[in-house]
């Protein structure tokens, strides 16, 4: 008998209420159920972050979280960066403008993960996003781009 | 890669936990989940109920009592880095966490999950060991203190009964003025450890009057260097006498596996020993970290 | 005249969609009466199969059907076919869709399951019965091709897949006009795709309508949808095959696999669309990868360092069965020379088949391998000698004045290998200026002094991008004034879409936004090859090219009559044709494209065709070759092994840029993905053929903290070869990283007379060749 649990969960500012069955992983659940498949799976063991959301407006992998674990809380995903009227987020921005992005692939996790980290160091150097993104694998930028993205949106975000 | 059904269960205190531990033989805690949960999707472990501990209430507090800092096993090892209490009264805790996994998964990651999962090359363990730790668990028959030289029972198995939960680790306290460096040698950044190596030292005037150097990734448990530390006792900050320890270090017994064999990790061992020993050094002679 | 694209740092069209999580990948696309399959994998390396019992597995609830190769009907119990045969090819060794009697490689597909959901689809595969007689597996091949060798294949003769050999000049006078011969032999693993987004495939029949259609996250859709209509006995028209948003594709991406038969037969059967999505899992012993090549070389040359000769051989890894023909074996050899005049080459290569995952071209294709080789014999006469390496590269370049030249290889299809055009000294000028080679010395003795051991190494290489026969464009204007622009050119991240935008834009006087961009689907466009071996750009740009040009044309000649205007008074300008002079004397595209497709009862103009349109498949005559040189600045640690790049420079030509900015993405990406290969990629497997690397803690990609910046200059020498001059960009970062990272590596442990002879170079092996320095 499948064992499922009715969860509350707020994503992207909008209130879902669902069962879900509980072995079902955030990422899935979110791609699934909320059918929001920005949030990528490139490899459910929770290394390449490219699954990454955000809860309660901190950074995690939704690979590594149950839906079940989300009950109660605030989820963003990569469809939650931009404004209500679709204007960017400053990182979209950096990464549009700096070719951070090839495939495409890695970079929900990418922004989710930046987006976090420069909320709470909004001052970084070259060395602080190459740590803050050690946590997301790309394949195909060799993340220069990325970092040079990174730091222009964070001068921005600073209103530099 | 999607885990085999289970039955979920999130109770609310530690005395459900001890409950639920006791009712089913077949249980995984789930703590911060970044262990747990790649072995559920890899179907790696296949429990019949998986008990999440989240939800748990007086398990994440960081408590300071004078003598020793008392953490709850589920304080997530993103707020250790943020905790005032851990910035001054062992330092050392930082260094180590900034090793641990990637920013994302010390946010669900716990100090008391690494501790039960014990992988032998988890930073968190080998930190428990150069400070003798005591791991207290609540079971069945009430609590019970454990001291972190018996905690690793056998490869990735703490000795918890099958019905006790770990609920708080007791650190305690080198005295403020100390030296202490953690360093470790991964492949890259957030990897667990090949070899990593934890050093706290004091002094007593110009020697070193007490030393703990704990080595983690060589065996399935940490190692403590109980000869090398010895050997620091009444010496000086001398680097002649770093490098005996670190050739002391280098005869750790060391296991070999299809990635690293035994002699080279303990030619880290002893490489990293003696940069963690001239790091502890060079700190407490700059009276750097609280005091 | 009209805005200029081509060389812009334009900003890319497929950006927008992909950064607010709106990409369209493989798994984002369902449908309501979907089901989810997941695949048994045999879990030995070699092994028959006495029986398979899935009774337990059909009768879970959930699971709608479980098949194994009998089930899929009985037209289809056949090996797949060799979709690249070639007379090298002396036992043709390929996949039944789901394995028969034999299984060859721990991963290969032995049944599918299919159900409600994944989970419940895995749940299944763990209640499948699977009676192995466990054989023994071939792992090591230096030991398959020994009399008496352990079979990889029961039903083969030997573990011999075929022989190669590149031969021209005369060896034996080289070899004897020498004042040297050095000799070395090293081992080069080359690792796996993993593209972020793994495999998938979703299949839906539609007999009474469209007929078979497939989303795949592929490189070539016209490969796979010849391949599978082929095999079925069914036209080509009646086979739709998509790649939609794909994560990267590297070379594994470009093949027919097993699944994109077995996922298309089920969905048949099922009467519904099935989805199946590999896990990462999967990936590791499914996707087509690289590994092992064994070269053992000689190298004549002078005392000045010129070489006049190399010969050996190449043990040469080939896995299980053969679903890329010999194109990896074939591009390992066919770059030899390299960037030097080498008048004479003589290796040979076995291709030897062992009980893994298949190999496949990954990024680079074999001419990492091959340049690699070269390479490193240049750096082994400049360290024997005592020249300078880059002393060694000069006197041996081939120069400009010398092309077009024939190196004396040959290529795949049997075409010379011709060098047509590049400036190798120049590019090593730059390199060796942009990594302030020149006073490396200093920083090396400075950094002595203190402990620590810096080392440069350098590597120059040339590719062979462009292959054809083509890759065209169709251009139409629609009559809302929009461009829609068709191309069977698969992207998986090289931004496709914006370079031909681009192209189109200028060339057509309209804008890029206003562009409806189609690709990757054969239901849309008649037909294409594939994005694979850099040859997108060189085929691509000249086909928009000229179909924008055509279409420029006829336009501007039916704007002409309707202006009543000689043609050399019009221009286009943001879709619109006005009179120079005149601007309010004019007509846009889109009513132009109305009077090509008159109402009922109207005419088309006289002496016009109807649609404002045109098609072209303009391509390279030949294969445009991109070069560079690449510099590569370390520090080792001797206490650990640790080995960390401060600096990487790489001077690059690929022509004309059409997108500097899509370019550099390329080089930058390519040379982290050729430093993964050099310090750590490996995909171990034990002696039973198990692999052993099976997560991305244990198998590692490099992360943005390892990782130094890459400094890039670039050099355009245009190519001859096609109308733009136009070279391919996308292996050129990776196929020299190596061979610079592991000469710097030696140069800064020149004093322990460290001589690396494979790579991954790995922390462990460094410390034991110092170790054996210090002591020997």
């Amino acid at each position: 008998m499948p064992d499922y649990r009715n969860i509350k969960v707020v994503v992207n500012g909008v209130e879902h209420e669902l069962d879900v069955e509980t072995r079902t992983s955030l990422g899935d659940f979110l791609r699934q159920e909320i059918e929001l498949t920005g949030t990528h799976l490139g490899c459910e063991h929770g290394v390449c972050g490219a699954c990454t959301v955000l809860l309660d407006g901190e950074a995690v992998r939704s690979c590594l979280m149950l839906a079940v674990q989300a009950n109660g809380h605030e989820i963003t995903t990569v469809e939650g960066l931009a404004e209500e009227d679709g204007s960017l987020h400053p990182l979209q921005e950096a990464f549009w403008k700096h070719h951070g992005l090839q495939c495409g692939f890695c970079t929900p996790g990418m922004l989710t993960s930046l987006t976090a980290y420069l909320g709470e160091n909004p001052e970084p150097n070259e060395r602080d996003i190459r740590e803050a993104i050690s946590g997301n694998i790309c394949r195909c930028t060799g993340y220069q781009s990325i970092v040079d993205a990174a730091l222009d949106a964070a001068k921005k975000m600073r209103g530099e | 890669m999607k885990p085999a059904a289970f039955t979920y269960h999130d109770p609310k205190t530690s005395n459900e936990v001890i409950e639920l531990l006791s009712q089913h033989e077949d249980a995984k805690i789930l703590a911060g989940g970044q262990s747990l949960i790649p072995m559920l999707n890899m179907r790696f472990v296949v429990p019949d109920h998986v008990i999440d501990i989240n939800g748990v209430k007086d398990l994440d507090s960081v408590f300071d009592n004078g003598e020793s800092l008392e953490i709850g096993a589920m304080t997530r090892q993103s707020n250790l880095s943020k905790s005032h209490d851990v910035k001054t009264k062992t330092p050392i805790f930082l260094e180590a966490l900034g090793n641990v996994g990637h920013f994302q998964t010390r946010n669900r990651g716990t100090l008391g999950g690494s501790l039960c999962h014990l992988d032998p090359a988890a930073e968190i363990p080998c930190l428990m060991a150069a400070y003798d730790a005591v791991m207290i668990a609540q079971g069945s028959n009430g609590l019970r203190e454990i001291p972190f030289s018996e905690w690793p029972l056998a490869y990735m198995m703490p000795s918890l009964e099958p019905d006790e939960l770990l609920i708080k680790v007791r650190v305690p306290y080198w005295r403020s003025h100390h030296g202490y460096s953690f360093v470790e040698f991964a492949r890259r950044h957030g990897d667990f450890a090949i070899i990593a190596v934890a050093v706290l030292i004091e002094m007593d005037g110009k020697t070193i009057s007490r030393a703990s150097i704990s080595v983690g990734g060589a065996d399935i448990r940490p190692i403590r260097l109980f000869e090398a530390e010895e050997g620091l006792i009444g010496e000086n900050l001398d680097v002649r006498v770093f490098k005996s320890a670190a050739e002391i270090a280098r005869k750790v017994d060391a296991m070999s596996d299809a990635y690293v064999t035994s002699s080279y990790r303990q030619r880290l061992a002893a490489t990293l020993v003696e940069r963690a020993l001239v790091q502890a050094a060079e700190r407490v002679s700059r009276g750097e970290n609280n005091a | 005249m009209g805005v200029r694209y081509i060389g812009a740092e334009v900003q890319r069209m497929e950006d927008p969609r992909l950064i607010t999580g709106h990409g369209r990948y493989v798994d984002d696309i369902v449908f309501g009466d979907m089901l989810h399959a997941a695949f048994l994998r045999s879990s030995q390396a070699h092994a028959k199969i006495r029986s398979i019992d899935t009774s337990k597995a059909s009768a879970l609830s959930g699971v709608k059907k479980v098949f194994t190769l009998a089930d899929l009907g009985p037209n289809y119990e056949r090996r797949m076919n060799q979709l690249y045969p070639a007379p090298v090819i002396e036992q043709n060794k390929t996949q039944y869709p789901l394995a028969k009697d034999e299984v060859c490689y721990v991963g290969e597909a032995i049944a599918v399951v299919v159900a409600d959901s994944r989970a419940i689809a895995e749940d299944a595969l763990a209640l499948i019965v699977v009676d192995y007689e466990t054989l023994q597996a071939v792992i090591d091949v230096r030991t398959a091709l020994e009399d008496g060798a352990q079979l990889a294949h029961s039903d083969a003769t030997s573990n011999l897949m075929g022989k190669m050999r590149s031969k021209f000049g005369d060896i034996e006078d080289a070899f004897s006009k020498a004042d040297h011969v050095f000799s070395a032999g090293f081992m080069q693993h080359r690792g796996g795709c993993h593209s972020m987004e793994t495999r998938g495939v979703i299949a839906r029949d539609d007999p009474w309508g469209d007929g078979l259609t497939l989303w795949t996250s592929a490189q070539s859709p016209y490969l796979i949808r010849r391949a599978l209509a082929n095999w079925l006995g069914e036209p080509e028209e009646r086979v739709r095959v998509i790649a939609p948003d794909v994560g990267g594709g590297f070379g594994p991406k470009a093949g027919f696999y097993p699944e994109e038969i077995v996922i298309p037969l089920v969905a048949r059967i099922m009467e519904c669309p099935v989805k199946w999505i590999e896990d990462r899992q999967e990936h590791f012993i499914s996707t087509t990868t690289q590994r092992d090549q064994y070269w053992n070389l000689e190298v004549a040359c002078k005392s000045d360092g010129k070489i006049l000769g190399l010969k050996g051989k190449v043990t040469h890894e080939n896995g299980a069965y053969i679903p890329y023909g010999i194109l990896l074996p074939n591009s390992s050899l066919t770059p030899l020379p390299g960037a030097y005049s080498i008048p004479a080459i003589d290796v040979g290569l076995d291709i030897v088949f062992t009980n893994t995952v298949p190999n496949s071209p990954v990024r680079g294709a074999g001419r990492p391998c091959g340049i690699y080789a070269v390479e490193r014999m240049v750096q082994l006469v400049s360290r024997r000698l005592g020249i300078d390496p880059a002393v060694v590269r000069r006197r041996n370049f081939v120069r400009p004045e010398q092309m077009p030249y024939e190196t004396g290889a040959k290529l795949r299809g049997g075409d010379p290998v011709i060098y047509d055009s590049g400036d190798y000294e120049a590019l090593l000028d730059k390199a060796l200026e942009l990594s302030d080679y020149d006073s490396f010395k200093v920083r090396q003795s400075e950094a002595r002094k203190e402990g620590r051991y810096l080392g440069i190494g350098i590597s120059s290489c040339i590719e062979d991008t462009g292959m054809g026969p083509y890759e065209g464009t169709t251009v139409r204007v629609e009559a809302s004034g929009k461009i829609v622009v068709k191309t069977g050119a698969a992207s998986q991240g090289q931004g496709h879409h914006t370079m031909i935008s681009m192209i189109v834009a200028e060339n057509l006087g309209v804008t890029p936004e206003d562009i409806i961009f189609e690709s990757a689907d054969t239901g849309k466009f008649p037909h294409g090859i594939g994005a694979i071996g850099s040859r997108i750009a060189a085929n691509v740009a000249p086909s928009a090219f000229d179909a924008a040009s055509k279409v420029r044309a006829k336009a501007l000649k039916l704007a002409a009559e309707i202006l009543e205007t000689a043609e050399a008074d019009l221009d286009i300008e943001a879709g619109i044709v006005r009179v120079n002079g005149a601007p309010d004397v004019s007509i846009s595209l889109g009513e132009l494209a109305i009077k090509l497709t008159p109402p009922s009862s109207t005419r088309v103009p006289i002496g016009f065709d109807p649609i404002l349109e045109a098609t072209s498949f303009d391509g390279s005559s030949g294969s445009p070759i991109a070069s560079g040189t690449n510099v590569a600045e370390v520090e080792v640690d001797t206490g650990t092994g640790e080995v960390k790049i401060l600096r990487y420079s790489v001077a690059h030509d690929c022509g004309v840029m059409i997108n500097p900015m899509i370019v550099h993405g390329q080089i930058v990406g390519g040379v982290v993905h050729g430093i993964g290969n050099a310090l750590f990629e490996r995909m171990i497997y034990d002696d039973q053929g198990q692999p052993l690397t099976m997560n991305y803690g244990e198998y590692l990609l490099p992360l943005a903290s390892e990782m130094p910046r890459i400094d890039v200059t670039h050099i355009e020498t245009p190519s001859p070869l096609n109308s733009l001059g136009v070279k391919g960009a996308g292996e050129g970062g990776t196929i020299p990283a190596a061979a610079a990272i592991i000469a710097a590596i030696e140069n800064a442990l020149e004093e322990f007379s460290v001589e690396v002879d494979y790579y991954p170079v790995d922390p462990q092996y460094l410390t034991s060749l110092i170790e054996a320095g210090v002591t020997g």
